[in-house]
């Protein structure tokens, strides 16, 4: 990832995000770099979930997602793009069908191999997640805390990512004083901060201004570009018409493609 | 995309790094615990465990005390042995006397001899008849006490001798029974000390294994997010555990200390009081009042094993709450 040598958008975009070279309209890289080389990253086939005795939340719903690929998730609210991305991160599993991530069916993933999927995951939540009781960096720093490395060889990327989004002041804050917008800067920071190689962002943009927010999808599609596929949910048109990507499109339970 | 992160790493080096380590804010905190310490929950347990720990302590100091004061008593009691004779019809009381102070004497082990007079034998008798009685009609026996030496004395053979030259007459009480008796109740004090510490143990595990439960459901947030960014379950109990265990070095170090303070004052006051009407009682039953080193390591070697407990039952509260 980039990130390593200077941040997406230390290269190609300025920091008010309009961009040097006008307006953005991006052509994502909508299949595998390496095609037929590797696995699916996620693949569902005729998944069913529901809650309870509930009704079906989504229904036959069958897909894949190759690597390097970048789409976005919409469809209406209570459509069940949430549970879509949950299913993914494995925190809730099908009533019925075959989920397998990273080429790994996980109706019986053992612990420790969820771990290590999971970690190979960033997601950004719709409500931010952020740890109240700590500060700014060290929820950003947590992914990479978790994973047992020294305080001393994560601190320069941690701080550069960021002053990248625009929260170089604010990173000793504790989330409670941070603003919407910066919380969900703080979330997306620290969903990138371990190079996922699959990123899923609920509605990553729905918090802050249009300015912001193209900054933050350049930032995914340079992401996206150095190879990590991604899954954005969202309902901004304007996000998706920027940019020529996949479209997962959820309606009445079920899924279509488009694109 | 192994290839991405390797490419990544080895971007990664250490001249970059140095290159971009930013001055951070000097108030920056960077590593602090995981799980949320500063709660009313959290001082709450403290408090429990200080008091547990408290009482845990007082309970081994005592135990400490009585048998240390068991032990002297058996000691000093251990060193003496007493020939009784009894007076006799047709019998002269002074020459058995000191007939049996001579076998006595010529037993190998007996270093010293002491023949309480009338007086004296009467004067043993004063708590139980009062003072001032004319006790000369009485047939009271009179007593011969023997030091013991260094090396012990056949008192099996010093008993035999005594019935052989004066049968029915002399008679060695060697406390036998009274030490018997002391033991035991020693014991059993120690074994009710030993056993108060283990309970207050299990119910310091039982109220972790509460305490943990509620701040785990009340963590639930932060376990889901840990999860989700890639925590092991093992990572998760560890945190749990650095928190409990920090709250239980705290509640052990207050218990341990109160309970150390507690005895030192005890001691304080026993000595000023030995200089009272009622020191000489304090004194015989409690000694110095001293726990003695034994005692100290006791009360915090206590404070140390609420604080494993404390560590290990919440991991392994926590392992189960997730398993």
């Amino acid at each position: 990832m980039a990130m390593r040598g200077g941040h997406p958008g230390a290269d190609g975009m300025d920091r008010d995000g309009t961009g040097a070279n006008g307006p953005l309209r991006e052509t994502a890289t909508t299949k595998s770099l390496l095609s037929g080389a590797e696995g699916p990253v996620v693949q569902f086939e005729n998944v069913g979930m529901r809650y309870g005795l509930g009704p079906e939340v989504l229904s036959d719903v069958s897909f894949r997602i190759q690597p390097h690929s970048f789409q976005f998730l919409t469809g209406p609210s209570g459509a069940g793009k949430t549970t879509l991305l949950r299913l993914i991160l494995l925190s809730v599993r099908p009533t019925r069908g075959l989920v397998s991530v990273f080429g790994n069916e996980v109706s019986g993933i053992s612990s420790a191999s969820l771990t290590g999927l999971r970690r190979r995951m960033g997601v950004v939540f719709q409500d931010f997640r952020l740890l109240d009781h700590l500060t700014t960096y060290e929820n950003v720093a947590l992914p990479l805390r978790v994973q047992g490395r020294a305080e001393t060889s994560y601190r320069a990327e941690v701080v550069e990512l960021l002053r990248w989004v625009g929260l170089g002041e604010r990173m000793h804050v504790l989330p409670p004083l941070l603003s919407g917008g910066e919380k969900q800067r703080a979330a997306i920071a620290r969903a990138l901060i371990a190079r996922p190689d699959l990123l899923l962002a609920d509605e990553p943009t729905g918090n802050v201004d249009p300015s912001l927010g193209r900054r933050l999808l350049r930032l995914f599609l340079e992401l996206n570009k150095l190879g990590t596929s991604v899954i954005i949910a969202t309902h901004d048109f304007g996000i998706m018409d920027s940019v020529d990507a996949r479209r997962m499109v959820i309606g009445d339970g079920r899924l279509r493609i488009e694109g | 995309m192994d290839t991405t992160r390797e490419r990544s790493q080895a971007a990664r080096t250490a001249p970059d790094r140095a290159a971009v380590d930013p001055a951070l804010p000097p108030t920056l905190r960077r590593n602090a615990p995981l799980v949320p310490t500063d709660s009313a929950a959290s001082r709450s347990l403290a408090a429990v465990i200080a008091i547990l720990t408290f009482l845990a302590g007082l309970c081994a100091g005592a135990a400490e005390i009585v048998a240390s004061s068991a032990g002297q008593w058996q000691g000093t009691v251990a060193q003496e042995v007493t020939i009784q004779v009894r007076p006799a019809p047709g019998r002269d009381l002074d020459a058995d006397i000191a007939r049996a102070d001579a076998i006595a004497k010529a037993e190998p082990g007996i270093a010293a001899t002491r023949v309480f007079s009338k007086a004296e034998a009467e004067r043993l008798l004063e708590p139980w008849l009062g003072s001032g009685l004319d006790l000369s009609d009485l047939p009271v026996p009179r007593l011969i006490t023997l030091k013991l030496g260094d090396q012990s004395p056949d008192l099996k053979h010093l008993r035999a001798g005594l019935a052989e030259a004066m049968p029915g007459v002399a008679s060695l009480d060697d406390h036998a029974l009274w030490l018997q008796r002391l033991s035991t109740a020693a014991n059993t004090f120690v074994g009710i000390g030993v056993g108060i510490v283990a309970l207050v143990l299990v119910a310091t595990g039982l109220a972790v294994a509460f305490a943990t439960r509620g701040a785990m459901a009340g963590n639930r947030e932060v376990v889901e997010v840990l999860h989700f960014v890639g925590a092991d379950d093992d990572f998760i109990a560890r945190a749990f555990q650095r928190r409990f265990f920090g709250l239980g070095l705290r509640g052990g170090i207050i218990g341990s200390a109160a309970a150390l303070a507690a005895f030192a004052l005890a001691g304080l006051l026993a000595r000023t009081w030995r200089s009272g009407p009622a020191g000489d009682e304090v004194e015989a039953l409690f000694g110095a009042f001293h726990i003695g080193w034994r005692g100290y390591a006791s009360v915090m070697a206590i404070g140390v094993i609420a604080s494993l407990v404390t560590a290990v039952i919440s991991r392994l509260t926590v392992r189960r709450f997730l398993a």
